[in-house]
């Protein structure tokens, strides 16, 4: 293993959160404390409880969630993707490093720096609502695997992206809307039974779910479903990444 | 002298079909200033490339002091510091942090000597801190010949390396290049100005359209290169050459009012002197009279024209 080279491509990706701390941390936050606002206390004072959880704090985990799975994705595919647009790529393919130490130092900055975003959320989120973490060893699970996983799907889109346009298309059109559809505001169970079945083909209603049973013990779905089907996403990643370098896909041809 | 790369039946086809490289035999000596001329497009990049792990070959295989570039690429790659054409850099770390990037990134334990060493060699040393966004064009270009060496390479790769610099600096990034082939490493050379290869390469391979078509000792190729002509306009037509010129092989332009003599500037006499006052003796006049010497350019033009 070249482990200086990984440390400096970890190095190098967290210098980058830091040099651009406004719009990497900053910005999340003030958008989390909005919903904060509008989905807790305007519209929060309204639905009161969901499965004996007061609305705002049923909320949070959903909200967490939203944004390491945005963040990681955003993360990852521009911290790649750069080099690729700059030309500065040339040197990480010419160094003496396997594309596993290339993809432990990207998606490893990129998760590093969402799940720090996450636990800051969190945190804000306990100046709203009163919170209590059922299962911190659980939820901090939930919290690393979704974060490795979503930087692994944002490395993915990275590669494949060859514009700025197709960067910014996959979150836009595909993850925010299965976000929003998982069950980040509302419980799966409080949708009829046919919207129901549908939603269970979101993948993000597991994470949201799992998440959430590890502060509260509510689950849409059981917690073993929802480790089985984020580790099921992590292993599809995992394996298109794999595939992506044996081939030179859109790096080396 | 052994061969520190060994490129043998090398290809590239792009997905387009375009074959960018066809079937390249190419061996660099260690320690050498190898100088790799050829027009846009010929291939130049494409090889580079792939010797330095940035693009697959096709076929054909590359082995970099022994190692295979595919299947012991860590050993190969350890070796080789590359210089791109295009000035790739990062805009918003500094000197400093871009150059030690680099020796990370090849595995290299932290130097700050070295890296401060490469910096004053490069005149590179009072912009450090500096965000290399703020840097002109010919300090980018020497920015990246610094990350290159961050990791002392035993082999540097210049990918047109003087494009767009000044006359002052390039003779400065010579100076460079020649203190490194004195410390040991193998230089590999592309370039479009000839003067430069002339000026620097041991040898001299020039590829056109993905094919090797000539390599050869830069002394040799001089020596080649070496033959003047002198050319003297006549006052009067001849019809032919004076039997008691016979002996300088003079060669009579179609008028017959100009003719052309060649010689070896390296040779003790050139003959000149004679060739004149036999021509006087002859009673042939002189109106005037314009030597030239084929260039590596006229070679290279004469190699590359397409037929």
């Amino acid at each position: 293993m070249n482990y200086r080279a990984i440390q400096a491509i970890y190095l190098f990706e967290m210098a980058r959160t830091w040099r651009t701390l406004l719009q990497s941390i900053v910005s999340p936050v003030v958008s989390t404390s909005l919903y904060f606002v509008v989905f807790g206390a305007a519209i929060g004072s309204r639905i009161t409880e969901v499965e004996g959880v007061s609305y705002g704090t049923f909320i949070v985990p959903g909200l967490v969630m939203l944004s390491v799975l945005t963040q990681s994705i955003a993360n990852a595919s521009f911290g790649i993707y750069f080099p690729k647009f700059a030309g500065t790529i040339y040197e990480i393919l010419s160094a003496p490093i396997s594309y596993l130490e290339i993809v432990i130092g990207y998606v490893g900055a990129a998760a590093t720096k969402s799940i720090i975003l996450g636990l800051i959320i969190l945190a804000t989120a306990g100046l709203f609502v009163p919170l209590h973490i059922n299962h911190p060893i659980w939820m901090l699970t939930f919290l690393v695997l979704t974060a490795v996983t979503f930087s692994l799907f944002g490395f993915i889109i990275g590669i494949w992206a060859d514009g700025f346009e197709k960067l910014q298309m996959i979150p836009m059109l595909v993850v925010t809307p299965l976000t929003f559809l998982g069950g980040s505001f509302y419980s799966v169970n409080m949708l009829p039974q046919g919207w129901r079945t549908i939603t269970l083909f979101n993948p993000v209603v597991y994470l949201i779910s799992g998440f959430r049973w590890s502060f509260f013990e509510i689950a849409d779905v059981s917690v073993a479903v929802s480790l089985g089907m984020t580790i099921g996403f992590l292993v599809i990643c995992m394996a298109i990444v794999a595939w992506i370098f044996r081939t030179g896909y859109r790096l080396k041809n | 002298m052994s061969s520190i790369i060994s490129v043998s039946n090398l290809s590239k086809s792009y997905g387009s079909g375009f074959k960018a490289l066809k079937g390249i035999d190419l061996d660099i000596k260690r320690g050498e200033i190898f100088g790799l001329l050829g027009p846009n497009g010929a291939g130049k990049t494409t090889l580079i490339s792939i010797i330095c792990g940035i693009v697959n070959p096709s076929q054909g295989s590359v082995s970099i002091g022994g190692h295979d570039i595919i299947r012991d690429y860590r050993a190969a790659r350890s070796m080789i510091g590359l210089v791109p054409q295009e000035l790739h850099t990062d805009a918003f770390e500094s000197v400093w942090a871009t150059v030690s990037f680099s020796r990370g990134l090849f595995g290299k334990p932290k130097n700050p000597a070295h890296i401060e060493k490469v910096l004053k060699d490069l005149s590179l040393w009072d912009k450090k801190d500096s965000k290399i966004i703020t840097l002109s064009g010919g300090m980018k270009r020497r920015v990246m010949i610094a990350k290159a060496l961050s990791h002392e390479p035993q082999i540097l790769f210049l990918d047109e390396p003087t494009a767009g610099v000044d006359v002052e600096l390039r003779k400065g990034m010579w100076e460079v290049v020649r203190t490194l082939q004195a410390s040991g490493v193998t230089i590999i050379l592309t370039t479009h100005y000839i003067e430069e290869a002339e000026e620097m390469a041991d040898r001299i391979g020039v590829i056109n359209k993905g094919e090797i078509i000539l390599i050869e000792d830069k002394a040799t190729l001089m020596q080649k290169l070496g033959k003047k002509h002198l050319t003297l306009q006549l006052q009067n037509k001849l019809d032919a050459i004076p039997e008691t010129l016979a002996v300088y092989n003079l060669e009579l332009s179609a008028d017959g009012r100009a003719v052309t003599y060649d010689y070896d500037t390296k040779g003790d006499r050139t003959g000149i002197t004679s060739l004149l006052s036999d021509l006087r003796n002859a009673g042939v006049r002189i109106s005037d009279l314009d030597t030239k010497q084929s260039s590596l350019e006229d070679i290279f033009v004469s190699l590359v024209r397409v037929p």
